[in-house]
């Protein structure tokens, strides 16, 4: 039998959303300043793409570390189908507070899907765009292994 | 340190079968990916190197030489294959990106003589990829939980 490996799975999904890039600590003359064109009162949208990382043992009579409707499932349920084709701003409850940078986007994913019974979160990478991604590992060095099984 | 990476693809077909389990399960289990006829994919595989560069060559390893071990290792044994059939590193096992990663990092690890191994990723699709960062108590984890 070969030692076990190191070995992160990644799933890619997609949504698409709208926002505003607006801070209540922020007078209105400073949030123009600071989000520009993202600080538009009638908001802006994309169309985000999130690869989520899991790791953990793989099953010797599957090969899997998850099964993946398994993950999909979860995924779809508690981030795609409540973010997709949304206005962020006011549809999740968390951006009523924060803003829904791309960085607070990539950090509200990770802190839903650490839930994910099957596996370990590792990694949660948000595009925006096709010209920048945001990763996110949690606040411990090497993903979130105080859920690890 | 530097991190190289050589990208590479194959052609290979596979399907998820456990003879342990009964044929409804095998369906449940594993979906379409059981189909007894098998089904293909372009896998891509990213092999990344890290090391110091030797200040004769500016480099950590001769490019040429990881794409004829890719070539040598991964593309001559599992190109335009039968996985489950024709791979008999992966006889015993189900032909998943996990332990076709595995496989992969074993075949290539002894044969980096330059630098270090140190991930292996491999795309089934552009949705599905799997990295491998070698054995999980060995040093490449101790790399890997730095990085």
């Amino acid at each position: 039998m070969n030692a076990p490996m190191k070995l992160h799975l990644w799933r890619r999904y997609r949504f698409c959303a709208s926002h505003r890039l607006h801070s209540a600590h922020l007078g209105e003359e400073e949030n123009r300043r600071v989000y520009g064109k993202c600080n538009n009162p009638l908001g802006h949208g994309h169309n985000y793409v999130v690869e989520i990382a899991v790791s953990g043992p793989v099953n010797q009579a599957t090969g899997m570390i998850a099964n993946l409707s398994e993950l999909d499932a979860f995924v779809e349920r508690e981030v795609i189908e409540p973010f997709d084709h949304t206005y962020l701003n006011e549809e999740i409850a968390e951006f009523r507070e924060n803003v829904p940078t791309a960085e607070n986007i990539c950090i509200e994913i990770f802190n839903r899907l650490r839930r994910f019974p099957q596996a370990t979160l590792e990694r949660v990478r948000v595009e925006e765009t096709g010209l920048n991604s945001f990763e996110y590992a949690g606040e411990t060095a090497g993903g979130n292994h105080g859920h690890q099984k | 340190m530097v991190y190289l990476t050589r990208k590479m693809e194959f052609s290979a077909s596979h399907l998820y079968h456990n003879p342990a389990f009964s044929a409804e399960e095998n369906r449940r289990v594993f979906g379409k990916c059981n189909n007894p006829h098998g089904h293909g994919h372009n896998y891509v595989l990213e092999v990344t190197v890290a090391g110091e560069t030797d200040p004769a060559t500016g480099m950590v390893l001769d490019l040429k030489e990881l794409k004829d071990i890719m070539q040598r290792e991964v593309s001559d044994r599992m190109d335009h294959r039968f996985l489950n059939h024709e791979v008999p590193e992966l006889s015993g096992q189900i032909p998943t990106c996990e332990n076709i990663a595995a496989v992969i990092w074993r075949l290539l690890e002894s044969k980096i003589r330059r630098g270090q191994l140190y991930r292996v990723r491999l795309y089934e699709t552009p949705d599905l990829f799997v990295d491998c960062y070698g054995e999980a108590s060995g040093a490449s984890a101790l790399r890997g939980a730095a990085r």
